[in-house]
């Protein structure tokens, strides 16, 4: 699928390609209606991002154009709604929205959807959900071909397959791992010998197949551990299930994180949103979220990867079209966030960062080091403040920060991803 | 990415795996009630049980699940006995430190053992003779018996028995070997099959049986091994007269080398490794006539030629020449006078070596991943050396909360311990050709070699301590 095979990469594209072909020969074969096409792509690429299709999508149709201009006859339809695409994208970027209403208008039965500028206000009533994107898979689930179902279980196999597409991952994990229970052992004075982590109630945000969530449950902690995608909870809810001991101490849910804030606000002692921030649309309010099922003084950690020129040669260009490291279309780079910002978010919520480090990736050896450069990947560690005076009203927060870090982002100008951004 | 390309056979499903599917489905209904283990050893022997107990002392596998399978018996064991055992081994310091790691050490100093300081290991066809011994005269190994070793294993097997569980008379006939990654329906852990019929799930099987290996048999890895037309006698020596022994002696005779070991004042036990035929002379004929034996074989001038001594006379004063300092003459074992009744055992000697230690949630130790010549005593340090590394991988990465049966850590263990062992290996299957003939330029180049080795202290030094790793 993803090249999942251990190939050279240029086999790998070749794989990926080949695979891309046989799947529109197919779809090209049943196809009837545009929104169709667009559904028929989307579980192949669903467990990778969270949010964001038109990129992902956008991409998926350049591939399929070059599958399918050996076949002759959809081809002259596929540029028609190639050329529709690429217009319809110029035309949001002009307008600066992030364009994400756009996928649903393709989308039959989304019904009505917020308005990307009315967040504001509507993020702040209750039962309207935080995340705008929430509401695609529920519609989407629903439409999704039988046989889709199959292909997709077979790749939602994959997050467990260690030499597979996410084996980066699962190498990360001897940097993480230590990174977290390093910093969450300073904060006890005795811990069991074999069970370093145990009475410690930790929150895995965007768990996936749940990589992270078993080394920590292995540690002692009991963990609760959300995504929103329902297969990727299938998926680690099965491979848990046969040990016995991580099945007790692990939890698995469907869901996002503001849903789970009003009842378990101030439980967690940890919450980990490893390679998580790059995909979500409204960091403030994820952070947000982070902070208020914080323990008082509990710990929040990151990874993630910084939007700079190189993490754009090295991440996106190199190790998704050049290596085929990383699935295509997982990232897209305008959602990096610089560390430099990261921080200032986590600051203005109560937040005080800890540890800021950079993490390398040797695609060769397949480890990860730490490294002093946190261009490209890199690890934070931020701990919520102890003394708590009474918390303001969410809304009122939200658009008071918001305004204070545009100020802040037009005096910082010493971050090049930051200027990229004020250009924007 | 070079480490996937490499990682074709992580993929493979093994060849043994046929009755993998059907299994499969037998598994999946009664899969759950089984008791998973962390880590199962599959073997009671000195190195199986040195697993099992380094694991349950470790101190990250302190709520883990250890359980270790014997096929014999438990060995009931009221007090010492006066009669020394006839098999025993060279335990190295390394191994010393291991033992001690986990407190076996105490228990084998409370029992007995005997401290050597100096090797001297010489020809029978010429004069060359290379002594090694530590500078400040330390101890460079000790002679313990299995028995002794093996006693001491199991008392602390026993005080850690909440995490350890030992199971006496159980053989493990069948091993069923997981999927590379988890597909629906199918364990991810290896089944064992007990020869009582029970199962045992584990996450991790650790195979120490031997060099007749059942686990490496049923994974299907490749054993490189070879016969030696040799096999060793083994005995209980009674010196003539009470000396301080703590010399091991070994020479080579074109029949195979024979080794003397000390085992008390009085005591020394006999490693002759010689050819099939004369080794099962050997433990037939009369006590006076064995004594004899071993005495002009130690002894005995008879294999020296004129040429060759005055080669190796030459050569002697040029090392003595440039180095003045350092004489090593020629000393000789003490004699022996008797031999425990009933001491003299044979048994086979061959090489082995296992291609692949590692696979995905197994790994070999011990004789089932290789088998060595005993002419440089190190079979169950090279044991030992395995046990070392695999623990401290486990519990790295027990630490690191992962996956006891994953390859990422299974295969550091293999790439440190294969490149240790297999140069051991070769040294001594080299050395053993070398010494089993009498032909003049091999004794020529041998005699020169081991005189210059003898005079170039550096890789003395080098060779002791890889050795005594």
């Amino acid at each position: 699928m993803w090249g999942g095979r251990p190939l050279s990469c240029g086999n790998r594209l070749l794989g990926v390609l080949g695979s891309r072909c046989r799947g529109a020969r197919a779809q090209a074969a049943r196809f009837t209606g545009r929104a169709e096409i667009q559904f028929n792509w989307t579980p192949q690429t669903k467990p990778w991002v969270f949010s964001d299709y038109r990129i992902m999508w956008f991409k998926s149709y350049r591939m399929t154009f070059a599958c399918l201009s050996r076949m002759k006859i959809h081809r002259f339809y596929f540029i028609y709604l190639f050329m529709r695409d690429t217009w319809r994208e110029s035309e949001t970027k002009a307008e600066g929205q992030p364009g994400s209403s756009q996928v649903w208008d393709l989308i039959p039965g989304s019904g009505s959807h917020p308005e990307p500028k009315a967040d504001a206000q509507l993020l702040s009533h209750p039962g309207v959900p935080k995340y705008p994107w929430t509401r695609l898979y529920s519609t989407s689930q629903t439409t999704v071909d039988s046989n889709e179902i199959k292909t997709f279980l077979a790749l939602a196999h994959r997050w467990w397959d260690e030499q597979g597409v996410y084996a980066p991952l699962h190498s990360m994990n001897d940097l993480r791992v230590p990174f977290i229970r390093d910093n969450l052992l300073k904060t006890v004075a005795h811990h069991q010998p074999g069970k370093p982590l145990s009475g410690m109630k930790i929150l895995d945000v965007g768990c996936g197949g749940g990589l992270l969530t078993e080394p920590l449950g292995r540690l002692g902690a009991s963990v609760i551990g959300i995504d929103p995608v329902d297969e990727n909870i299938k998926t680690a809810q099965h491979h848990k299930s046969f040990d016995p001991v991580l099945d007790k101490r692990i939890e698995y849910r469907v869901g996002s994180l503001e849903e789970i804030v009003q009842e378990t606000a101030e439980t967690f002692d940890a919450v980990v949103a490893s390679e998580v921030v790059e995909h979500v649309i409204d960091l403030e309010t994820f952070i947000q979220c982070c902070c208020e099922v914080l323990k008082p003084g509990g710990s929040l950690f990151i990874t993630t990867i910084n939007k700079t020129q190189l993490s754009y040669a090295l991440g996106i260009v190199f190790a998704e079209q050049i290596a085929g490291i990383v699935p295509k279309g997982t990232h897209t780079w305008e959602k990096f966030i610089s560390p430099e910002k990261l921080e200032s978010i986590l600051e203005s919520n109560g937040l005080s960062v800890q540890t800021v480090t950079g993490m390398l990736y040797n695609p060769l050896s397949g480890y990860w080091n730490w490294s002093e450069n946190t261009s490209l990947n890199y690890a934070a560690h931020a701990v919520k403040s102890k003394a708590q005076e009474h918390p303001v009203p969410a809304e009122f927060v939200f658009k008071g920060e918001t305004e204070e870090l545009r100020d802040k982002d037009s005096t910082d100008s010493t971050n090049p991803g930051v200027q990229e951004e004020l250009k924007k | 990415m070079a480490a996937r390309l490499a990682a074709s056979r992580w993929r493979a499903p093994p060849a043994a795996a046929g009755p993998g599917p059907l299994l499969s489905c037998r598994r999946w209904s009664g899969a759950r009630a089984d008791a998973v283990y962390d880590v199962v050893v599959s073997g009671g022997g000195l190195v199986g049980a040195a697993m099992a107990c380094a694991l349950g002392y470790d101190i990250h596998f302190h709520d883990k699940k250890i359980l270790l399978l014997e096929a014999g018996p438990k060995k009931v064991w009221e007090k010492l006995p006066e009669t020394y055992s006839n098999r025993v081994s060279s335990i190295s310091p390394g191994s010393a430190t291991l033992l001690s790691s986990f407190g076996a050490w105490d228990h084998i100093c409370n029992m007995r053992y005997r401290a050597f300081r100096r090797m001297q290991v010489w020809d029978a066809c010429s004069e060359a003779l290379i002594m090694f011994d530590k500078d400040n005269l330390d101890d460079m190994g000790y002679i313990v018996e299995n028995d002794v070793i093996m006693r001491a294993l199991t008392k602390q097997l026993e005080a850690a028995s909440d995490r350890v569980t030992v199971l006496y008379r159980s053989k493990a006939v069948g091993y069923t070997w997981p999927y590379p990654f988890t597909m629906a329906d199918s364990s991810p852990w290896v089944h064992i099959t007990l020869g009582d019929g029970s199962t045992l799930q584990t996450k991790l099987l650790v195979g120490a049986d031997g060099h007749n290996s059942g686990v490496r048999q049923a994974a299907g890895i490749q054993n490189i091994s070879w016969n030696y037309d040799q096999s060793a006698v083994v005995a209980t020596l009674h010196l003539s007269e009470a000396t301080e022994n703590n010399v091991a002696w070994q020479r080579f005779l074109p029949s195979g080398p024979i080794a003397l070991l000390p085992l008390s004042d009085t005591l020394s036990s006999l490693v002759w490794s010689t050819s099939h035929e004369h080794a099962a002379e050997l433990v037939s004929m009369d006590e006076e006539k064995f004594v004899d034996a071993i005495n002009s074989a130690f002894w005995s001038d008879a294999n020296h030629t004129d040429f060759i001594d005055s080669a190796g006379a030459m050569l002697q004063y040029a090392v003595a020449f440039l180095k003045p300092t350092k004489v090593s003459a020629r000393q000789l074992p003490p004699s022996v006078a008797r031999v425990d009744a009933k001491s003299r055992v044979l048994f086979p000697l061959g090489l082995g070596h296992a291609a692949e230690y590692v696979r995905p949630r197994l790994a070999l130790i011990g004789d089932a991943a290789h088998r060595v010549h005993p002419l440089a005593g190190q079979g169950v340090n090279m044991g030992f050396g395995d046990v070392s590394s695999l623990v401290h991988h486990l519990s790295a990465a027990a630490f690191n909360g992962k996956d006891l049966g994953s390859m990422s850590h299974l295969t550091g263990y293999e790439t440190d311990r294969q490149r240790h062992n297999t140069a051991l290996l070769a040294a001594t299957d080299l050395l053993k050709r070398l010494y089993s003939t009498s032909a003049t330029p091999l004794v020529l180049l041998r005699t020169w070699g081991l005189q210059a080795t003898n005079a170039v202290s550096p890789l003395k030094e080098q060779i002791m301590a890889f050795a005594s790793k």
